[in-house]
């Protein structure tokens, strides 16, 4: 990578829309309407950095997730890759023109119990990426499975060993092995530590934390824990109802959220001093994507609500620290 | 009137042993604590450190292979009676009284404790008419009544619902109605707002405190999440490997923790470490319980290991360190001083 490219953004998604169909029952099944899981989100992620996508479960940050790898075909929208210095729209490749660029953009998923196949030993799991890819075969293969357990944390002898003889952390180091072996540059983390206690969750965050200044990665980090959100990202756009209602740098948002919703977030998330209440009284229920209120989503929720956000959805807006915000308060 | 007694539930030195096909497990192994009325107590702990065999095993909700082999389950209703959990007959008349009477449950998956083939209302008129002789009409007026309270919307209609028409969160509320409309005295709720998003656990917390004192129930809350012990205990017991290591009030064993387990789980919070720095994990990991290390369970992993002394014999015993503040360490005193 030269270095212009270093303030280049790696990936930049523009308007990235995936609907899901509703059907209709019955024998033609036609289409009825629509669940906007993600509706018009755009960001950029620079080279190193990590990116947070922050929301409650049916805000669209998953399928945000699985779209820009094209796991999901996505509605409309682009998502511009930089790859060998040039920015390519992965939106618009076909099947055997995205293959070639997959080694460079991988996942890591959330639960480490059910991403690895129970039948194949931790070395075949590993190793089964530069396979499919036809990039090693024999004792390189080897060689590279194993340099990639020992990287890490695991004990390269233990790869014939089978997913169930491991602990759900080590099982988690393991899925990061898959996941690097190809060195990508783009890895979208999952809710990689959501499942797992809490001093097995601090040991992986330092693993993602290492390899990525060892391998020069860039990760979007999906979550929906902020304590976690607030340690490991550079940035981190909240999602509301497939939309991000707020994008800035991560210490900025912390210490001044200014969305009525990431507000809401931060006062719920109890804090681990009992002298630090938390907010219990918070109305609503989470939006339902295939049933969104009229105009902003979160309208029904707010406490700040006034005149116009019953009728038009907001525009996210530039404030003054380069922050964007989607409110008709701002 | 006779003297109320200040505990609701006491545990005496509880064994719950697991017989599989590894030998003798003992998932909880010597455990005691009291809750005291209308206050909570919080069991955090890892995920295998016997923190919900305890709770089941107050209900008496242990399935084979696992049995309860030692230890006493005291329960002090109003009336003054005494029960001794672990002495009932499996199919004891009491022990029916017991569980959604006296004491009842809100389990963690709000999906799999509602039966999905019966409505809303009349599961929890079930539960009334078990444990309270009145008409059906009167049990639909307090089932309506009590959804009201848990802040079901439209209680009446929701009655007729059924579990798959409801969110998450307003399943962990039907749940709650259940458990709180027959007035238990002792509320058992094990992990209740795991599987629910940041701002709908925010409200069925607030809603588990405002109902239990009203009610002025007991709480035994199982957790493995510290904040939310930081947020809803009086008292915490923090677990590992089927044992207590540290109990004591809330504000001493967090803000003050004296058994380096609990030092070092609250240091591997990441919301309290400077963002970009390693967070304080704890190497390793919980070990299997057919593979309990010798002396202190915690030794492999703990920082201030003392060879000779930490790795011989059995676990050390829970000690008052200071007043109401208990830890087993060996060497609590020492580790305070540095």
């Amino acid at each position: 990578m030269t270095p212009t490219d270093q303030k280049r953004p790696l990936l930049s998604v523009r308007n990235l829309r995936k609907h899901f169909p509703v059907r209709s029952k019955g024998f033609f099944q036609r289409v009825v309407g629509s669940v906007k899981a993600v509706d018009d989100v755009s960001f950029d992620v620079m080279p190193g950095q990590t990116l947070g996508l922050v929301g409650e479960s049916g805000c669209g940050k998953t399928t945000a997730g699985r779209t820009i790898l094209r796991a999901l075909e996505p509605t409309a929208g682009q998502i511009m890759f930089r790859t060998n210095g040039k920015m390519v729209d992965l939106a618009t490749l076909s099947g055997s023109q995205l293959k070639p660029l997959r080694p460079k953009m991988q996942m890591m998923f959330q639960d480490p119990f059910s991403s690895l196949n129970p039948r194949m030993t931790i070395g075949r799991i590993v190793g089964e990426p530069l396979v499919i890819h036809g990039l090693a075969k024999g004792n390189e293969l080897k060689d590279r499975v194993a340099e990639m357990l020992a990287m890490v944390g695991l004990n390269p002898e233990h790869a014939i060993r089978y997913p169930h003889a491991f602990s759900g952390g080590q099982r988690q180091r393991a899925g990061i092995a898959r996941a690097l072996i190809m060195r990508p540059s783009l890895v979208i983390a999952d809710e990689p530590v959501s499942a797992l206690d809490v001093s097995v969750q601090a040991q992986i965050i330092n693993l993602m934390e290492r390899l990525q200044e060892e391998l020069d990665l860039t990760y979007v980090f999906i979550a929906h824990d902020l304590s976690v959100v607030r340690h490991i990202c550079d940035h981190v756009a909240v999602m509301y109802a497939g939309k991000i209602v707020e994008l800035a740098e991560t210490q900025a948002l912390f210490q001044d959220p200014k969305h009525p919703y990431t507000k809401a977030l931060m006062s719920a998330a109890p804090n681990p001093d009992p002298d630090k209440k938390m907010n219990f009284n918070l109305g609503g229920e989470v939006a339902d994507p295939a049933n969104l209120p009229q105009g902003c989503a979160f309208n029904p929720r707010c406490s700040s609500c006034f005149e116009p956000c019953g009728k038009e959805v907001p525009r996210l807006k530039e404030l003054d620290d380069a922050r964007l915000v989607a409110c008709h308060l701002f | 009137m006779p003297q109320l007694h200040e505990n609701v539930l006491e545990i005496r030195d509880l064994k719950t042993y697991f017989y599989g096909e590894e030998g003798e497990l003992p998932a909880v192994d010597g455990v005691s604590l009291s809750v005291q009325r209308g206050k909570v107590l919080a069991i955090v702990g890892e995920s295998g450190c016997g923190k919900s065999v305890t709770s089941f095993s107050v209900l008496r909700l242990i399935q084979e292979p696992g049995r309860i082999v030692g230890g006493q389950i005291l329960l002090y209703p109003k009336d003054g009676r005494i029960i001794d959990v672990t002495a009932l007959g499996r199919k004891a008349d009491v022990l029916f009284d017991v569980r959604g009477g006296l004491v009842s449950m809100i389990f963690q998956e709000p999906m799999t404790a509602l039966s999905p083939v019966h409505s809303v209302g009349n599961q929890i008129c079930e539960a009334i008419r078990l444990h309270q002789a009145v008409s059906s009409r009167q049990a639909e007026e307090m089932a309506v009544e009590m959804l009201g309270k848990v802040g079901i919307p439209g209680p009446a209609e929701r009655m007729r619902q059924y579990p798959h028409e409801l969110s998450g969160g307003m399943r962990q509320r039907v749940i709650i109605a259940m458990a709180l409309v027959c007035k238990p005295e002792l509320l058992i709720a094990d992990e209740p707002t795991t599987a629910l998003d940041v701002t709908i656990q925010a409200q069925v917390l607030g809603l588990v405190k405002q109902l239990q004192s009203e009610l002025g129930a007991g709480v035994l809350f199982v957790t493995h999440d510290l904040a939310v012990v930081a947020q809803m205990a009086d008292d915490v017991a923090v677990m590992y490997l089927g044992r207590i290591v540290e109990k004591g009030d809330v504000r001493a064993v967090l803000k003050d923790p004296m058994h380096p387990y609990t030092m070092a789980l609250l240091k591997s919070l990441p919301g309290l470490s400077k963002p970009g720095e390693p967070l304080p994990s704890i190497s390793g990991s919980v070990p299997f319980l057919t593979d309990m290390p010798t002396g202190c369970p915690f030794h492999p992993r703990c920082r201030y290991v003392q060879a000779g002394r930490c790795d011989i014999g059995g676990p050390p015993q829970l000690r008052e360190i200071a007043e109401g503040h208990f830890a087993a360490c060996i060497r609590a005193e020492e580790i305070r001083q540095q």
